[in-house]
């Protein structure tokens, strides 16, 4: 496993004088479907901008498939979270995915009929074919995150990063996002996807990092995603309803509390 | 005392009343993040002068009533605000582009107008061009007093209005339902704004006019996180940067009053950019580097207690200067103690975090801070107990 | 009328249309990065520039001028972001702080300096003076076939037309990076393009624009043209490509429209001196704007 998608060691971002993700070590497997969980404000999202280089990091080695990511910029493509673009752009559907080919097409390079189409069967396979020449602000919120999606596949990568792929989207895109996933890694390539619905991650993934701030656990889902790393992680921000639903029959230990000091 | 003339003291008293007048709307139009559209006010009042100049010329005066021409100038910058809203309003461009062009049209038409007051009577609009750049040699006395009471009336508008611009500022929806209509306050604010600028236009100039409506309100936000200090200073500072300004510019023939007045406002920025104790840059820059020291001292201490390799360069330096580590990377006596003790903390603080009895105290948890900067002493002895009974979170 | 055409009216309606064209095209970019007032800013401390660039050399020469100009522009823009980053201030008021203080000072060294017998005011850098770039030695149409006479045509002319160039190859070249980096700049940071980088060169190419813009014809066209046709073309269509072209357009019809109107508007009217030629451009490119702003086909956003 030398070469694994992505290794990140000692990674510490901070906006501000407090650290929004500390000293975390990651290694990401090959071929397999890897879930980011972890509270709000964990650090989630912020982990995957630094390791994509959109945020700064104070420190920290990040390594793309045993080299620097700046030489592997090709094998990657992540999706962002909502709401991130201006969505009254002048832009139509086909035009975004279109954008997925650039490292293909090159500075200058005209698109050829072949770009075309690959950009096309990118949309078919996100199911929004119907929509290629729409402005991009005309479609519902799902409606936009698969054309993202789309634009990610037209990248071609190995390793597809996703910020809160499910987040705030119908249950038809939902449905579409997972099968395109689910078929990307049967042909072999890596995901990591920053998740926010526990009662899913058994379903959608194979493995999971756990992270408050600083990493909590890592593994397959059977190592690592269960009742004390969750709550290692979320402390009291867990509903008891939803874990005795994910880990059902399983006593909650009591502890005394330790009320903070006042500051 | 320096002697420098009647007028000129009028007029140093009238700039300094415009200063604190124009210091405190800027804060509230910082605030609002507002700050450019005074830009648009501004320029769109040269129309305004120009046809106020052309209607009373046509009615067979001479066309230099002072209080006319800014009468003109009001109208016209209110009909570039009412452009400026309705272009971000009714369409999809933003604010800085409904600014930008109302600002270059307002002022090319005037531009156009100045052209044609040159054509029907060569010579005779001398006086308009001192509103680009302000000019307070020769003024009249009737008009040092006009710009006197002017900047004083619109200081008393702003001391009046203080309270709701600040709730509204602070929080809009908040103060709507405190009974106030944020769009109502955020028209009062402008058209203080648009006073300020219309009684600015014959000392600083319609092109520099903007910058008395900036300079102190950004000066002062770097001091304060609060926003009646930010206004309070903002006008002190538009103040001292006024007067000074005109009383400078009074003791020599060639420093025109504008332009001065905005160097002693820019200087007064500069100084706070610079100084501020928190917000500003050194002290920023300070704060940053002592904040990377600690990560990186934390990471490597981490590192050491659990034989992992440093791979940072700058972690590295830290703990051979600290004397934690030797040359050739392995940890000293003192080095192993230190990233025991970190390693210690690390552990309390993720047995701690683990227990959903102790949000409050977790979310506290940054990697940085020990554990002991909010456990007494005997809390601490209690969490090591149970975390040796239920063999160790690590 | 061929022969007072070329040698008075041709040179001022090329130059004028040529420097529309230069600001607009990357007005479109700035439009979309909410970047609108940069060239308002640029076009403000272009003044100290040619101050310095005078007080420096001591001759009223144009390129010490325009590389004064240019620095300055640069310099602004450098201590906007500067000042926008590490003392953490919203863009539109670190614009602000930012031209005024230049501007100011620009006026105060030009009042300090003995400038009062070259012909440098501030009147001429805010309107500029298109009507003055005449092409003495023209005869007619022919003299554009004349090496002769095309050696004497104004200076201003061949290095608008070379800025013009300069700006259509930039965008022509860039046009993918400038699109991806302005609609997701965290994607393109991801795909490997320099977005900072672009971002700046964008900043730098408006900047040559508006100094090459601005020695030709003034300030004001130069903070209208990079406004107010990318403005209007944004209110007519969705498509990034027909919006630059449509700018342009725009741009070019209101140089036109504009020169004609000031030049021979005034004797329709039974006047005998023209108006601003500078100005009027100005005032037609708005007048365009507020035609598209109240009936343009996409002039309601997904927002508003």
């Amino acid at each position: 496993m030398g070469d694994a998608p992505l290794r990140v060691r000692g990674l510490t971002v901070s906006y501000g004088a407090s650290p929004a993700v500390f000293s975390a070590d990651m290694t990401v497997a090959p071929g397999a479907m890897t879930a980011i969980i972890g509270p709000n404000g964990a650090g989630k999202s912020t982990l995957l901008k630094a390791v994509l280089g959109i945020v700064p990091r104070v420190s920290g080695q990040i390594e793309v498939f045993g080299a620097a990511l700046e030489r592997q910029r090709a094998r990657i493509a992540y999706v962002p979270q909502r709401a991130s673009v201006d969505w009254d752009f002048p832009t139509r559907v086909i035009d975004v995915v279109e954008m997925g080919l650039y490292r293909r097409v090159g500075l200058i390079g005209r698109l050829t009929r072949q770009h075309r189409a690959t950009a096309g069967d990118c949309l078919a396979r996100v199911g929004m074919s119907d929509f290629a020449t729409r402005q991009i602000g005309q479609l519902s919120g799902g409606q936009q995150q698969r054309v993202f999606l789309a634009r990610a596949l037209a990248q071609g990568a190995d390793l597809y990063m996703l910020d809160e792929p499910f987040a705030g989207v119908d249950a038809a895109t939902e449905k579409a996002i997972i099968d395109v996933l689910k078929s990307l890694k049967d042909e072999g390539r890596t995901i990591l996807a920053v998740h926010h619905d526990l009662s899913t991650v058994p379903d959608y993934f194979d493995r999971v990092f756990v992270i408050n701030k600083s990493p909590v656990a890592e593994g397959t889902v059977a190592q690592a995603f269960t009742q004390d790393t969750l709550q290692q992680a979320y402390g009291g921000r867990l509903a008891t309803g939803l874990l005795d639903q994910l880990f059902p029959a399983t006593p909650a230990a009591a502890a005394p509390a330790f009320p903070a000091r006042p500051s | 005392m320096i002697d420098i003339g009647y007028n000129a003291t009028l007029v140093a008293i009238g700039a300094g009343l415009l200063g604190i007048a124009a210091g405190v709307i800027g804060a509230f139009l910082y605030l609002r993040k507002r700050s450019l559209v005074s830009d648009a006010i501004s320029h769109a009042t040269l129309p305004g002068v120009a046809l106020a100049f052309l209607v009373m010329v046509a009615l067979g005066g001479d066309g230099r009533n002072l209080v006319a021409l800014l009468a003109g100038a009001a109208l016209s910058a209110l009909a570039g605000l009412g452009v400026v809203h309705w272009l971000n309003q009714r369409t999809r461009l933003g604010e800085d582009a409904a600014i930008g062009a109302v600002l270059s049209v307002f002022f090319g038409f005037g531009v156009v107008l100045l052209t044609v007051i040159q054509t029907i009577g060569a010579g005779r609009q001398a006086g308009l061009e001192t509103f680009l750049l302000g000019s307070t040699a020769g003024m009249l006395r009737a008009d040092a007093w006009v710009i006197a009471a002017g900047g004083a009336l619109s200081l008393l508008a702003c001391t009046i209005l203080r309270r709701p611009m600040t709730m509204v500022s602070f929080d809009p929806e908040y103060a709507a339902t405190q009974g106030l209509n944020p769009a109502r306050v955020d028209m009062a604010m402008m058209a203080l704004a648009l006073a300020v600028t219309v009684v600015g236009l014959k000392i600083v100039g319609l092109i520099l006019i903007v910058a008395l409506l900036i300079l102190p309100a950004v000066a002062a936000r770097f001091w304060t996180e609060r926003s009646e200090v930010v206004a309070l200073l903002a006008g002190l500072f538009g103040g001292v940067s006024g007067t000074a300004g005109a009383v400078i510019s009074s003791l020599a023939p060639d420093l025109p009053t504008g332009p001065i007045i905005v160097l002693v406002a820019a200087a007064v920025f500069i100084a706070s950019l610079l100084l501020a104790p928190q917000r500003g840059v050194m002290a920023g820059a300070l704060e940053w580097l002592r904040f990377r020291h600690r990560v990186h001292m934390r990471q490597g201490l981490l590192a050491l207690a659990h034989g992992h390799t440093v791979y940072e360069p700058y972690t590295m330096r830290l703990l051979r200067g600290a004397g934690l580590i030797r040359a050739d990377g392995v940890a000293t006596e003192k080095g192993r103690a230190h990233a025991a003790r970190a390693a210690l903390d690390e552990r309390r603080w993720q047995h701690l975090r683990s227990r959903s009895e102790n949000a409050a105290l977790a979310a506290r948890y940054d990697g940085l801070t020990p554990v002991e900067t909010w456990l007494t002493p005997d809390q601490i002895a209690t969490l090591d107990r149970e975390m040796t009974g239920s063999g160790g979170a690590a | 009328m061929g022969a007072e055409f070329v040698a008075l009216s041709l040179p001022p309606i090329l130059i004028g249309s040529l420097a529309a064209l230069a600001c607009a095209l990357p007005g479109n970019f700035l439009l979309l990065r909410r970047q609108a007032l940069i060239g308002d800013a640029i076009s403000h401390v272009v003044l100290p520039g040619i101050v310095v660039g005078f007080l420096l050399t001591g001759t009223v020469s144009t390129w010490p001028m325009l590389l004064g100009a240019a620095a300055a522009a640069l310099v602004a823009v450098g201590a906007i972001q500067l000042i926008q980053r590490i003392g953490r201030i919203e863009p539109g008021a670190a614009m602000g702080v930012v031209f005024t203080t230049l501007f100011a000072a620009g006026v105060l060294l030009l009042e300090q300096s003995d400038t009062s017998n070259v012909h440098l005011d501030v009147q001429h850098a805010l309107y500029g003076n298109l009507e003055s770039l005449i092409w003495i030695d023209a005869t007619g149409w022919q003299s554009l076939l004349d090496p002769e006479a095309l050696a004497w045509m104004p200076p201003e002319l061949i290095r608008m037309a070379l800025v013009c160039l300069i700006v259509m190859a930039f965008i022509g070249l860039l046009w993918r990076p400038l699109a991806i980096s302005t609609f997701d700049e965290g994607f393109a940071r991801t795909l490997g393009i320099p977005a900072t980088l672009l971002g700046l060169a964008l900043v730098t190419v408006s900047a040559i624009a508006a100094v090459a813009a601005f020695d030709a014809v003034g300030s004001i066209i130069v903070i209208a043209m990079f406004i107010c046709p990318p403005a209007t073309a944004r209110l007519m269509t969705d498509r990034l490509a027909v919006q630059v072209a449509l700018s342009a357009v725009f741009a070019l019809v209101s140089a036109v429209v504009g020169y004609v109107l000031a030049g021979y508007g005034p004797i329709w009217l039974g006047y005998a001196d023209a108006v601003s030629a500078a100005g009027m451009i100005a005032t037609v490119s708005g007048l365009l704007l507020a035609a598209a702003a109240l009936v343009g086909p996409r002039r309601r956003g997904q927002s508003a």
